[in-house]
C-alpha cells in the first residue's frame, strides 16, 4: 500500500493571523508557508490580510509589503521584479509561477503561497535548488565544437537554423517546470526533468554545436529522458510561455532516428 | 581550506590566487579569463549567476562591426566621447571600441545566439547617440539577440564557467574587504546565507564586481539586488568613489512600474510622443530625433511634464509608440518588451502605445580603476595611485568609459572589454606558484564584530522605513534636474539618515537566510553610495551629461572638466578631490577629440 500521509515533522500547522487595519476597504488574506531551520518546529501557514490599496498589483509586491511592513522575517528570494531573473519562483494559488508576474487580481479568494514543490526547504519560501544545478551542469550545456571558430568572424547561422533555438534559450532556470512534474517529484534525483532537458535540447539544436550525437548517446536513458511521462505540466505552468515538453518530443523522436 | 570557531560563528577560511566579487556579465567573463589563465579562482556572489541584473539588459552591445552598414571604431570612440560629454577618459574609451570587435566575436564563439543578419552574420540595430561618420546619422550597432541580449550574454558566460569548472560561492554575501596596514587589499570576509557560516577568504587580488545601486532611488529599472555593494565595501576600506554624481535616467521606464523598454524599440522606429501627439523629440535633437543620447531624451521629456504636456489625467507621463512597426518584427525583434508592455501596463503594443517616464537606469560614476582594472585611490600629488591587490570592472567601477552619460549598448562592452582586460592583468600581475600569503592576524575580526552587531541591532528604525527614506530623498533631490537648494536639502536629510541608521533595528536575528540582516547590510552600501552621489552633484556647479543643474545650465571645460573622487569616513563625511579627465589616445591611430558643443 502507499504511504499517501506526509512524514510527521513535515505536516504544516496552522499559523498566526495578521488582520488589515479597520479602514482598509479593498482586503485579501495571503496564506503563507513558514519554515525556519533554527528550532524544531514543524512548517506553519501564517496569514497576512492585507489592504489592496496600499499593495502594488502583482504578488511579490504582496510579498515586499508584507516584509516592509508587517514581518521583516518573512524570507523569499526576489531580484529583478521582471520575470527575467527567476529569483522568485513558488507555489501560488497551488501552481508554480514567478510572484513578479502573477496579478494578485487573477486569485480568487485566499492566496495561498508554498515554496516550490517537493524541492528541500531552507527556510520559509526559499528552496534548495542545487539538485536541479547539478542536473543542469551534468548535460554539459556549453558549445561543443571541434572546428575552430574562424578567427576575427562570427560563425555564420542563418536566420532559419537561429530560429531554431527559439523558444528555448529563453529559459530563466526558474525550475518552475521541474518542479512541477510528478515524474520530478518521484525521481527527481534520477530524471533530469523538463528545464535540464530543454536546455540539452537547446544545444542539441544549435546549427554550431557538432556533437548531437554524443549528447543524444548521454540522455538516451530510461530515467534520465524517459522519466518524462508525457504529464505536460511543465509546458501548462512555464511563466515564460515556453513548451519544455516540446523540446523532450523533440529529444525523444530524434532517439528513434538515431537508431 | 581550515575551520574555527570564535564566538557563535563558524569561521571558514580559503585560500585563493584570486577572489572575484559577484557574478553578473563583468564577473563571470573576469573569473573565466583568470580560471583559464591558470589562475586559483573563486567567484563569490549573492545570487546564483544567472540572476545577476546583467541578465536584464535587453537593446545589444555596441560593437562597429559593420554588419548592417559601414561602421568603424573611431566614429564609436568619437560617439561615447560626445555621448560621456567629454568627461570619459579617451584613452580608455579608444581601448573599449578598440576592443569591441574581438570582444562581441568571442562570446558569438562562446555560443551567444545572436539574432541573425540575411547573410547570417551577427544582427545589428541603431541605438541612441551611435551614429556613422562622426556623429552624421544614426549607424545600426548594438549587436542584439532579440531584445534579451544580457540575458544571452549572462547565460552564456554562465556556461563557460561550468566548462572551465570555476569555484563558485554562491549566495554567499560580502560583509568588508580585508586591507593591511599599507593599505592593500588581502582578502574578503562573506557570510554563507545557506548555513549561516563565516567564511575568510585571503586573496592575492580581489575584484569588485558588484553592479550598480539603482536601488538608492525610489524609481528605477534596477532589480532590487542593485544596492552598489562594491561601493560601500571600497568606501568602507579607505577606496574612493569616482563621479557619482553622474546618474543616468532611462527615458522610457514603463509607468508607473518602472521596468525597462529597450532603447532599442526607438532603435527599431519607435517614438515619443507628449500630451499633444507631437513627436517633440524633433525640436530637441533635430538630427538624431528620438535616438539622441539618454540624458538628452530624458531631459527633454521632462521638460515636456514639466510644462503640462505630459499624458494621461495627471499629465505625468510621455507615451512610446510601437504599434506602427507591425506584430511580425515587434515578435521578431522585440519579444520581450512585447511581454513586459503587457504585464506591466496592460498595453498591447501591437495596437497602442505604452507609457513611460524616464526612471533611474544605470550608475555611470563607481570604484575608480584604469583600464587594467586596477582600482585607484588618488591623492593630490598623484591621480593615478594603484591599490595594490584590488580590482574593478563593469558598473561598479568607474574607468571611466562613460563619463557624465553612458550610451546604450556601451554596459554590456564596458563589462566584457574590461573584464577580459582584468583577467589578462592579473594573469600578468600573479604568479600562480608563488603560496597565497597569510592573512594578518586578526583579520575579518572587527568586521565580524560589526555583523555581529548589526545582527542583534535593536534600534527603533527598521531596515525598510530607513531604506524608503533614503529612496525618497534621492528620488527628489538627486532627480533629472537639480539645483542648490534642493541638493543641500538633500545633503542635510541623508545626514540626519546616518544619525538614525545608528538606531536600525532588526526583527530576525537568525544565520540561516537572515533576509532581513541582509537587507540591512545592503542598506548600508546604497546609504554610503547615496551620500557620495549627493555631495558630488551638490559640489558641481555646471551641466554636463546627466547631471542637469537648473543654476549652473552650461557645460564649464574651464572649471570642470574633472573628475570628482569622493572619500566617505565612518560617520558619513565626504571629502572630495578632483582628477584630470585624461585627454590623450592610446595610440596614434586616432586622434583626441576636443570638446565641442554637444547637439544631437
Amino acid at each position: 500500500m502507499v504511504e499517501l500521509s506526509l512524514p510527521k515533522n513535515s505536516t504544516p500547522r496552522p499559523g498566526k493571523f495578521h488582520p488589515a487595519p479597520s479602514d482598509a476597504k479593498r482586503k485579501a488574506v495571503f496564506q503563507i508557508y513558514r519554515w525556519s531551520p533554527d528550532d524544531d518546529e514543524n512548517p506553519c501557514l501564517d496569514s497576512y490580510e492585507l489592504d489592496l490599496d496600499k499593495v502594488g498589483p502583482m504578488v511579490l509586491d504582496a510579498l515586499l509589503y508584507i516584509k516592509d511592513h508587517i514581518d521583516a522575517s518573512l524570507t523569499f528570494r526576489r531580484s529583478c521584479r521582471e520575470g527575467i531573473c527567476g529569483s522568485c519562483a513558488m507555489n501560488i494559488d497551488g501552481e508554480n509561477t514567478l510572484a513578479c508576474l502573477k496579478p494578485i487580481s487573477a486569485i480568487k479568494g485566499t492566496i495561498r503561497i508554498n515554496p516550490l514543490p517537493h524541492m528541500p526547504v531552507v527556510k520559509d519560501l526559499v528552496p534548495n535548488l542545487n539538485g536541479a544545478y547539478a542536473q543542469l551542469e551534468s548535460i554539459q550545456p556549453w558549445l561543443k565544437s571541434d572546428t575552430p571558430p574562424p578567427p576575427d568572424t562570427e560563425r555564420l547561422q542563418s536566420i532559419e537554423e537561429r530560429e531554431k533555438l527559439d523558444g528555448m534559450w529563453e529559459c530563466i532556470l526558474c525550475f518552475c517546470c521541474s518542479t512541477s512534474c510528478p515524474s520530478y517529484w518521484w525521481n527527481g534525483d534520477r530524471y533530469l526533468g523538463p528545464a535540464t532537458l530543454l536546455a540539452a535540447n537547446r544545444w542539441i539544436m544549435d546549427s554550431r554545436d557538432d556533437h548531437t550525437g554524443e549528447r543524444l548517446a548521454a540522455l538516451d536513458d530510461s530515467m534520465k529522458l524517459y522519466g518524462c511521462r508525457t504529464i505536460m505540466n511543465c509546458t501548462q505552468t512555464c511563466p515564460k510561455g515556453l513548451n519544455p515538453a516540446k523540446a523532450i518530443a523533440n529529444i525523444k523522436k530524434l532517439q528513434v532516428e538515431r537508431e | 581550506m581550515s575551520e574555527t570557531r570564535p564566538g557563535n560563528y563558524r569561521i571558514v577560511d580559503h585560500a585563493y590566487d584570486v577572489v572575484v566579487v559577484g557574478a553578473g556579465g563583468s564577473g563571470l567573463r573576469a573569473t573565466l579569463g583568470m580560471g583559464a589563465g591558470g589562475l586559483r579562482t573563486a567567484c563569490v556572489t549573492k545570487v546564483f549567476p544567472t540572476r545577476s541584473h546583467t541578465v536584464a539588459a535587453q537593446g545589444g552591445i555596441g560593437a562597429a562591426l559593420g554588419n548592417m552598414a559601414e561602421d568603424n571604431w573611431r566614429w564609436h570612440m568619437y560617439d561615447t566621447v560626445k555621448g560621456s560629454d567629454w568627461l570619459g577618459d579617451q584613452d580608455a574609451i579608444e581601448f573599449m571600441c578598440r576592443e569591441a570587435e574581438s570582444a562581441v566575436m568571442e562570446l558569438e564563439h562562446f555560443g551567444v545566439p545572436f539574432s541573425r543578419t540575411e547573410d547570417g552574420k551577427i544582427y545589428q540595430r541603431p541605438f541612441g547617440g551611435h551614429m556613422s561618420e562622426y556623429g552624421k546619422t544614426p549607424v545600426a550597432r548594438a549587436c542584439a539577440a532579440a531584445d534579451r541580449t544580457g540575458h544571452a550574454i549572462l547565460h552564456t558566460l554562465y556556461q563557460q564557467c561550468l566548462k572551465h569548472r570555476v569555484d563558485f560561492y554562491v549566495e554567499y554575501y560580502v560583509l568588508d574587504l580585508i586591507m593591511d596596514e599599507s593599505g592593500a587589499c588581502r582578502g574578503i570576509v562573506a557570510w554563507c546565507l545557506d548555513d549561516g557560516s563565516i567564511h575568510r577568504f585571503s586573496a592575492k587580488t580581489v575584484v569588485l564586481a558588484t553592479g550598480g545601486y539603482g536601488r538608492a532611488f525610489q524609481s528605477c529599472t534596477s532589480a532590487h539586488s542593485c544596492t552598489g555593494d562594491g561601493g560601500g565595501l571600497a568606501m568602507r576600506a579607505g577606496v574612493p568613489t569616482q563621479d557619482m554624481e553622474f546618474v543616468q535616467f532611462h527615458p522610457t521606464g514603463i509607468f508607473p512600474a518602472g521596468c525597462l523598454l529597450t532603447e532599442g524599440c526607438r532603435g527599431e522606429g519607435g517614438y515619443l510622443t507628449n500630451g499633444e501627439g507631437e513627436r517633440f523629440m524633433e525640436r530637441y535633437a533635430p538630427t538624431a530625433k528620438d535616438l539622441a543620447s539618454r540624458d538628452v531624451v530624458s531631459r527633454a521629456m521632462t521638460i515636456e511634464i514639466n510644462e503640462g504636456r505630459g499624458c494621461g489625467p495627471k499629465k505625468d507621463h510621455i507615451m512610446l509608440h510601437l504599434e506602427h512597426l507591425g506584430p511580425e518584427l515587434l515578435h521578431q525583434r522585440l519579444p520581450g518588451i512585447s511581454e513586459t508592455a503587457r504585464i506591466f501596463a496592460g498595453v498591447d503594443v501591437t495596437r497602442e502605445p505604452a507609457p513611460v517616464l524616464p526612471t533611474v537606469h544605470y550608475n555611470m560614476g563607481g570604484v575608480p580603476t584604469n583600464l587594467h582594472g586596477e582600482v585607484l585611490r588618488p591623492t593630490e600629488d598623484d591621480p593615478d595611485r594603484v591599490v595594490p591587490g584590488l580590482m574593478a570592472v563593469g558598473e561598479a567601477a568607474c574607468v571611466s568609459v562613460h563619463g557624465a552619460n553612458r550610451l546604450g549598448t556601451n554596459s554590456l562592452l564596458d563589462l566584457i572589454v574590461f573584464g577580459r582586460a582584468a583577467g589578462k592583468r592579473a594573469a600578468e600581475l600573479i604568479d600562480p606558484t608563488v603560496p597565497v600569503p597569510p592573512l594578518p592576524q586578526g583579520a575579518g575580526d572587527e568586521i565580524i564584530a560589526r555583523f555581529d552587531r548589526l545582527r542583534h541591532a535593536e534600534g527603533r528604525f527598521s531596515v525598510a522605513e530607513l531604506r524608503e527614506r533614503l529612496q525618497r530623498t534621492m528620488q527628489s533631490h538627486a532627480a533629472v534636474f537639480r539645483n542648490t537648494r534642493s541638493l543641500a536639502e538633500g545633503c542635510e536629510k541623508i545626514r540626519t539618515l546616518w544619525k538614525d541608521a545608528a538606531h536600525m533595528g532588526l526583527a530576525d536575528r537568525s544565520l540561516i537566510w537572515n533576509s532581513d540582516l541582509m537587507e540591512a547590510l545592503e542598506f548600508f552600501n546604497l546609504l554610503a553610495n547615496a551620500t557620495v552621489t549627493i555631495e558630488s552633484a551638490h559640489a558641481r556647479h555646471e551641466t554636463r551629461g546627466a547631471h542637469a543643474h537648473d543654476d549652473y545650465p552650461e557645460r564649464d571645460d574651464t572649471h570642470w572638466m574633472k573628475h570628482t573622487v569622493s572619500y566617505l569616513d565612518d560617520d558619513g563625511e565626504v571629502s572630495l578631490l578632483y582628477r584630470p579627465v585624461r585627454m590623450q589616445t592610446l595610440t596614434d591611430e586616432v586622434d583626441v577629440f576636443p570638446p565641442k558643443k554637444r547637439v544631437y
